[in-house]
């Protein structure tokens, strides 16, 4: 194991900090995970092997956890990532035109991010918005009632 | 009440997203510029329900509820009001009362037929103030359960309730903390299942929002009549207003000693920690989530062994659904008779369903056990918008069915709804009309169960991606008759050869689609149509030349260039450049675009 730091010395300092504190926890693994995607955004490769090394397991089972659950990214994303709700409220009333939509003017698929880092497309589950649905959000900012009129319109707002 | 009036605003999740924060920050700056902020009391509060309509704001004593609130519209509300006593007419609900004014919201359609248990809290208290929950009878119930009953004596009113899980199983409460009880170890756990992962429900999901106190009560309460001293709340990631909730709620308890070493100074211990799920619908299954818990990969284990003889870190382990422990407070302390006179002879007390779909009330609705889908749908729900006609709910997410319209009279049970070939699920209830195609939606939950198998067991993982290209043969009219027998065949095999729950479940909804909307595939099959125009594959876009005033508006919203024509000419559709996209049946006035 290298002893180099990962990221920005600020975000080795915390993710340390996180690992530290996880030591005196019952299964502390993927708790680890979810903190240190936190804190880089996405897991490389070098935070899975310091997670392992840390709790005494093997770099295969870290990724393995990590590819299990889709909230976990092994790569970098968009600076905006535009989450479409797919759940069954959202699609009855049309979300999947919406995404349809988005994969057009974007020309990526759910999952994917622009050639300029820019957006990350996701197809997301329920987020618990149904009675404005069909729903989008666009980091934190979640956007209701959408039709497929309103796609130029919101990527405009994030045109920076 | 020291102050005299009260204003409450929503901050759910869905009033959240509509800006209801800012509408909090500008009620407290006018309050102050007013100098009314020590007469009127400003509460942020969970769900009210009527999502649909948020964001809300209610002004008590009157009871006023204010719909599709602005900021912009505070300062009107405090002036006219709060001040004046006049309120404001455009923000209400629109309902009147026969003498033209204005219902109480909770005499309106909506609330009427409603009957607030679970949700009791929600949109009354202010959920990061452990003292409004205290200030209803917080903690009274965990209170009376250690110092006036024995923990078996506890079970047996759970039982005798005949409180059912209301996770979707429907599997016996009491029976199953006698389980744990019975369960003989030096440790043993309390796990709340608050993973919610039916696609289009959040009942659990504002439980936690407006009242967590009543689910970390219920989880003390479960501990001391299994024997318990630690809980675990698994909740989705996905929720990140109801984790803070839970995080301040824990928090306040274990800062007054109601949680801890010594819980309420009454000598037990109880404490709880959060793990956070990452996005994997099978987290929900009981088993996995324990393995998820546990922070590992969240795969189901084999049953038996049952948590409550050896689940979490090997421990013997009881694990109950957000709603199912928010029915227990009330439970110990008005008793079992009470709660048992709610509901149906096997189902009892409420259920919370989350409607949503092709309707105009979309939100939150809490009914006792046994009312019928037309009350829902019709009263509660306030109708199908547009117009268009009722044509069947889906229930019980990806594991459930669809109820036709000709069942719609059914009472809403555990049973009733097996029955009838669907079930109750988490608490989805998706209301679908005439435009939506049966085989979509079948197609649209078996696409999601492919995508969410863990993989682990080849009918679930290799049987459910056979079905799905099946169904999008027929949504494409590939299919063949013998391909729908062959469909329903594999259902069956899927079903019975299945390691958990979601495989043994998945093709639930094609099964039911087949059995009440089989007609709905046979057009897709033999006559290669959609008759809800939704199968992209199948439905063609031709202008009525009858209808058609040849304004060239459908020309110029058609991204492909498909269309031609004159002005003050008939136009029509090239076919073969179609991408059947819908903008000119969005873009014609005169309704003269048909698929
Ligand atoms: C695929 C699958 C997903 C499930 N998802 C949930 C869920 O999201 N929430 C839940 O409470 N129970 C869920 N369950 C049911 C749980 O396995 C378990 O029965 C339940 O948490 C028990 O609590 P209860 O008895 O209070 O209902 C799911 C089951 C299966 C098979
Ligand atoms: S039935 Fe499906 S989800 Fe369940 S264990 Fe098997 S593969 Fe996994
Ligand atoms: S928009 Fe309608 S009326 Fe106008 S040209 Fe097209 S089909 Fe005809
Ligand atoms: S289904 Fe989209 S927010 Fe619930
Ligand atoms: S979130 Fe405000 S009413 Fe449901």
């Amino acid at each position: 194991m290298s002893k180099e730091i990962i990221g920005t010395p600020q975000q080795y300092e915390q993710f340390c900090q996180v690992l530290e504190e996880l030591k005196s926890v019952p299964g502390p693994v993927m708790k680890a995970m979810q903190s240190a995607q936190d804190i880089y955004g996405y897991l490389p490769i070098e935070v899975q092997s310091k997670i392992a090394s840390t709790f005494g397991v093997s770099l295969e089972e870290v990724y393995g956890i990590a590819t299990f659950y889709s909230q976990f990214n092994l790569n970098p994303k968009g600076k905006y990532t535009i989450g479409i709700c797919l759940g069954t409220a959202c699609y009855v009333k049309g979300s999947g035109a919406i995404l349809d939509k988005f994969k057009e003017k974007l020309g990526i698929s759910p999952g994917e991010t622009t050639a300029d880092r820019k957006f990350t497309l996701d197809a997301t589950r329920c987020i618990g918005c149904c009675g404005l649905a069909p729903v989008l959000t666009v980091g934190g900012e979640v956007f209701g009632n959408l039709t497929v009129d309103d796609v130029d319109r919101i990527l405009a707002r994030y045109n920076d | 009440m020291l102050e005299r009036a009260h204003i409450l605003v929503c901050g759910g999740t869905g009033c959240t997203s509509g800006n209801s924060k800012k509408i909090f920050t500008e009620f407290e700056r006018i309050l102050k510029d007013n100098k009314l902020d020590g007469e009127v009391k400003l509460i942020m509060t969970g769900c009210f329900g009527l999502c649909a309509r948020g964001p809300i704001v209610v002004v008590y004593p009157d009871g006023t509820f204010y719909q599709h609130v602005k900021p912009s519209d505070v300062e009107e509300i405090v002036v006219e009001h709060i001040l004046k006593g006049r309120p404001v007419e455009r923000l209400l609900n629109k309902e009147k009362d026969e003498d033209g004014s204005v219902k109480p919201f909770n005499e309106t359609a909506f609330y009427k037929s409603q009957h607030r248990l679970v949700l009791r809290n929600c949109g009354v208290i202010n959920p990061e103030n452990i003292d409004e929950y205290l200030a209803y009878d917080g903690y009274l119930a965990y209170q009376k359960a250690v110092t006036e009953m024995t923990p078996q004596e506890v079970i047996d009113v759970i039982k005798a309730s005949g409180l059912r899980g209301r996770g979707g199983g429907g599997f016996p409460t009491g029976t199953k903390w006698q389980f744990a009880r019975n369960s003989v170890s030096d440790k043993k756990f309390v796990v709340c299942n608050a993973d919610e992962g039916d696609p289009g429900a959040f009942m659990d999901r504002s439980v936690l929002e407006g009242d967590p106190h009543s689910v970390i009560e219920a989880m003390m309460i479960a501990g001391y009549a299994i024997g318990a001293d630690q809980g675990y709340i698994y909740v989705r990631a996905e929720y990140p207003i109801a984790v803070s909730r839970l995080q301040i709620a824990i928090a306040q308890a274990l800062e007054y000693g109601i949680l801890g070493d010594n819980a309420m100074g009454l000598g037990h211990k109880f404490n709880i920690e959060l793990r956070l799920g990452a996005g994997a619908f099978v987290c929900g299954e009981e088993t996995a989530l324990l393995n998820s818990t546990e922070g590992k990969r969240g795969e189901p284990r084999q049953r038996p062994p049952f948590p409550a003889v050896k689940g979490l870190f090997g421990k013997p382990t009881l694990i109950n659904n957000v709603e199912t422990y928010a029915n227990i407070t009330s439970i110990i302390l008005k008793g079992a008779d009470w709660f048992a006179s709610m509901g149906t002879e096997k189902s009892k007390g409420t259920k919370v369903f989350a409607l949503g779909g092709k309707i105009h009330n979309t939100g939150l609705v809490e009914i006792p056990m046994g009312t019928t889908l037309r009350t829902i749908i019709e009263e509660i729900g306030g109708g199908i918008p547009n117009g268009k006609k009722f044509k069947a709910a889906q229930t019980g997410g990806p594991s459930g069915g669809c109820i036709p319209a000709s069942l719609i009279d059914t009472p809403i049970d555990y049973d009733n709804l097996i029955a009838i070939g669907s079930m109750m699920g988490s608490g989805g209830l998706i209301v679908m009309d005439e435009d939506n195609c049966m085989v979509d939606i079948a197609k649209f939950f078996l696409e999601f169960t492919v995508d969410e198998s863990c993989g682990k067991c080849t009918p679930c993982r290799v049987g459910n991606k056979r079905l799905y290209e099946m169904l999008d043969k027929v949504t494409k009219g590939e299919a063949t008759m013998e391909d729908l027998d062959e469909m329903e065949a594999l259902c069956h095999y899927i079903k019975e050869n299945s390691l958990c729950g979601l495989g043994q479940t998945a093709p639930n909804p094609v099964l039911s689609t087949l059995r009440y909307f089989k007609d709905e595939y046979i057009a897709h099959v033999r006559d290669k149509k959609c008759p809800a125009g939704v199968c992209k594959a199948l439905v063609s876009y031709e202008i009525d030349p009858a209808l058609c005033v040849g304004c060239g508006l459908c020309k110029r919203g058609c991204p492909v260039g498909a269309i031609s024509g004159e002005i003050r000419q008939v136009h029509v559709i090239d076919p073969k450049k179609c991408i059947k996209c819908g903008a000119c049946i969005a873009a014609c006035r005169k309704n003269a675009i048909k698929k």
